[in-house]
Order: C-alpha cells, then structure tokens, then sequence
C-alpha cells in the first residue's frame, strides 16, 4: 500500500472514532437530559475537551498530508471533506456540550406536557439517528445513506418551525412554565442546528465519493 | 473561442510490430500548455516525437492517421519545415558544446543554410534570449561556450534556440527532469510567458508540475489516449479510473 493511502487510512479511523465520541457525547447528553441526571451532564462536559483535541489533531494530520503528499482527484476531495466534516463533529460536539450545560444548571425535571407538545424527544432522537446515517454512510462509502438524511432534516426542521407557535399556545394557560419553556426552545433551536450540521456532513460525503457540489441545491432534485 | 493548432486523428505509430500509440484523437487548443502524463512505456513520447515528425527518424519506426498543423497534415509537408514549425526541446539541456551561448542561439539558422545580416542575428540573439529570461544574465558573455551556463541556464538557451526560429508549438520532453527545484520553477514560470506566442507540449512525468503549469492534461496508458480534459478536472475529477489510480499512485 503506498504511504499516502496508509495515511488516509489512518485519518479515516480517526475520523470515525472522533464521530463515535461526538454520537455518544450527543447521546449521553440526551439521557441526561431525559433523566435528569446530572453526573451523567457533568461527564458530556468533561469529555468535551477530548472532542476539541480530536478536532486539533484532524486538522493537524490533515495538514501534514497536504504538505507533504501533494494529494489530487479523490484523496484531495476527501482531505478536503475531512476538514469540514471534522469541523461540524467539533460543533455538534459543542451543541451537546451545551445541552448537558443546561442539564446541569436546571433546577427541576422539564414537566412532561412541555416534552410532549414540542416533540423535543423524537427531534433529538431523530437528530441521533441521522448523525449514526452519516458516520455509517462514511465507514461504508454510502451515498445513498448519506443522501437519506437529508430527508430526516426536514422532520427537525418542522419541529423547530413549529415550537413558538407551540409554546405560545401552552404558556397561555401555564404561565410558570415560561423559563422551562425559554430553556427547550434554546434546546430546540440548538438540535435544529445539529441537523443542518449533519446535513453539511452529508454533503461532504457525496462530494468527496461522487465530485458533486450539493451545498445550496435542492437536494431532492 | 478556442483555435486548434495540432489535430490528430485516428494516429497510431509502431516500432517494428509494437504497436505503441494507438488510435489517438486529440485537438490542442492554439497558445495553451499542454501536459501529457503516464507510465513509461505508454507511448507520450513517441506521440510527441509524431507531431513534428521525429518519430521516423528510427529505423523500423511507421505511423499511421492523421496529424494537422493548422488543418494541414504535417505528414504532407517537407519534414524540416515541420520541425521548423514544431520545436523541440529535450530532457537534458544539450547546447552546442563547442559553440558559443551567440552562436547556439542561432545555430537552427546556420544548420539550416540560412544566411542574415550580422544586426538581424544580434537582433535574433537578442530577443530570443530575451523571450527566455536569459539575455540579462548572458548579454555580457555572449561569445562564452553555451556549455559554460548552469544547468537551469543551458535548458534556457536550448529554449532560446528553438524560439529563435519562431517555431508555433514547441514540444518539451521531460524539459527540468535534469534540473534543480530552483531551475524547474524558472523554466515553468517560464512556460507561461511563452504561451502568449506558442502553444507548448509538455511530457512530463512530474504530475505536481502537469497541474501547475499545464491548461490541458493528457493522459495516456498503455498507447491508448485515456483521458484528455481541463488540467483543473483532471487533477479534481478525473472521469476515468485508471487516469485516477495512476494520479493518486495506487497503479500496481
């Protein structure tokens, strides 16, 4: 094997492994956000740093081969979607960084009505999901699955569109609720970033394995 | 839009019965560089040595199809007034050794049996060296032996001779494979002042220099021509798996 391919190699592992930290980071937060469990939050935020030194050290390698392999045609397309992927990993890291934040400083359970009328659970679930299609679509050189997710964003995106609409309507009979309210929303909006993050991820996948340019286009077309 | 300046058609060319350059098609576009890449053995040079008819200078040597200078088929015309038309310069710098940087630089005239006035060969040394970037460095020295030069300095003024006959494509087989990084990047800079004047074909198995100095790569393989398209996609998106697997080293 020539070397420039043992190096690529070895970054795509590192890729993958840091995309599993980030799944489990966004998953963990999750349950701590179900439980209420705020050990579980403190670790989210703990790990945090080893998400961030994952990204340095992606960047870093990435560095070292353009300099010293002179990549071209599909090595050079995947370095280059390898630098952006690692960057939105780094930023959904940060997302469920936050969510276990807030976790950590809520003072009581949000009530079960809130969770229910906004559909936070199946937002997030579904956010899970789609980040598990694209490391999956990755590991396999999948276009189909990473294109699948594209698809699922749309689900994330209703959620977000709806929720003011939504918490309008609730804190007009339940006005204590309105600093759990402010808090989901933030959770809320935040999720809907993780899925449009996810959504650049697939995009680098499919310009990395088939030369296509998908950012600002319909996807569906 | 775009003028071709070499069409070739249907072009094949064999030594004895190996047969080496296989039904190429290709149009070059008037005041481009051309890159043309691939293994050893997969027929770039002999297809360059084709162009301006150098290829049958070896015994055994035949070639078949269709080669145009400007929708003329060189084929059809006197050899040396292809050769005056198509340049060449070679791997590794091969000045006169006995004559001087002067006298190289209008050796193509002398060897030819072409007489000039002594102001219109200095204004030939002149402008030729000057094309190449070399005048300022040699205008002193002119009656010094060529083989006195730096090896960078030497390919330069194998350049100038071949510029000096005002040439409309020059072909460059593995032009800075003998030269320093240094010399390479005079020579390659040089390429793109040279393209204003003439079209450039360049064999070169160094695939950084094909995407750095080249508009339109070539690449052949095994005779065939593979893939011949912008230099930017070739090095991007290439359509073809082998023109990938050979760019990105995976050929075994």
């Amino acid at each position: 094997m020539a070397q420039l391919e043992t190096e690529l190699q070895l970054l795509k592992t590192e890729v993958i492994n840091m995309w599993t930290l980030v799944n489990s980071q966004l998953s963990k937060a999750r349950t701590a956000f179900l439980n209420f469990d705020k050990d579980l939050a403190r670790e989210v935020v703990l790990k945090e740093k080893r998400v961030n030194g994952s990204e340095l050290k992606i960047d870093r390698d990435c560095e070292n081969i353009f300099a010293l392999f002179c990549p071209v045609a599909i090595d050079l397309r995947f370095l280059l979607a390898v630098l952006k992927i690692n960057s939105n990993l780094e930023r959904i890291g940060d997302i469920a960084e936050g969510i276990a934040k807030y976790v950590i400083d809520a003072e009581t359970p949000f009530t079960e009505e809130l969770l229910k009328v906004t559909r936070i659970l199946p937002m997030y679930e579904e956010a899970v999901h789609m980040l598990e299609d694209t490391q999956s679509a990755f590991e396999k050189e999948d276009t189909v699955l990473a294109r699948s997710v594209f698809k699922k964003d749309d689900f994330l995106d209703s959620v977000n569109k709806a929720s003011n609409k939504v918490l309008e309507t609730h804190l007009a009979t339940r006005p204590e609720d309105t600093a759990q309210a402010l808090w989901l929303l933030s959770i809320i909006r935040r999720l809907e970033r993780v899925g449009d993050q996810t959504k650049n991820v697939a995009e680098e996948i499919i310009f990395y394995l088939e030369a296509k340019v998908l950012k600002h286009k319909n996807k569906f077309a | 839009m775009e003028s071709t300046i070499i069409k070739s058609r249907n072009f094949n060319a064999s030594f004895g019965s190996n047969h080496v350059v296989k039904n190429v098609n290709i149009d070059i576009p008037r005041n481009h560089i051309i890159a043309v890449m691939g293994p050893s053995g997969c027929g770039k040079t002999t297809y360059l040595r084709c162009i301006n008819r150098m290829h049958e200078l070896i015994p055994g040597a035949t070639s078949s199809g269709e080669m145009d200078l400007n929708g003329e088929d060189v084929y059809q015309m006197h050899p040396i007034f292809v050769r005056l038309k198509i340049g060449m310069v070679f791997q590794r710098p091969n000045p006169f050794p006995n004559l001087s940087i002067y006298d190289n630089v209008i050796a193509g005239y002398k060897l030819n049996g072409i007489k000039l006035p002594k102001a219109e060969r200095d204004r030939i040394v002149e402008q030729s060296l000057t094309k190449v970037a070399l005048w300022k460095e040699v205008k002193d020295s002119l009656n010094k032996k060529g083989s006195f030069l730096s090896g960078g300095q030497q390919q330069r003024l194998c350049i100038a001779r071949t510029v000096a006959m005002e040439p409309e494509v020059i072909l460059f087989d593995e032009p800075t494979s003998a030269l320093d990084p240094i010399s390479t990047s005079t020579v390659e800079e040089l390429f793109h002042e040279l393209k204003a004047n003439y079209t450039l074909i360049i064999v070169t198995h160094n695939m950084q220099q094909a995407a750095r100095v080249s508009d339109k790569t070539a690449f052949f393989f095994l005779g065939e021509l593979v893939e011949y398209d912008e230099t930017k996609i070739m090095f991007t998106n290439p359509k073809d798996n082998r023109t990938q697997n050979y760019i990105t080293g995976r050929f075994s």
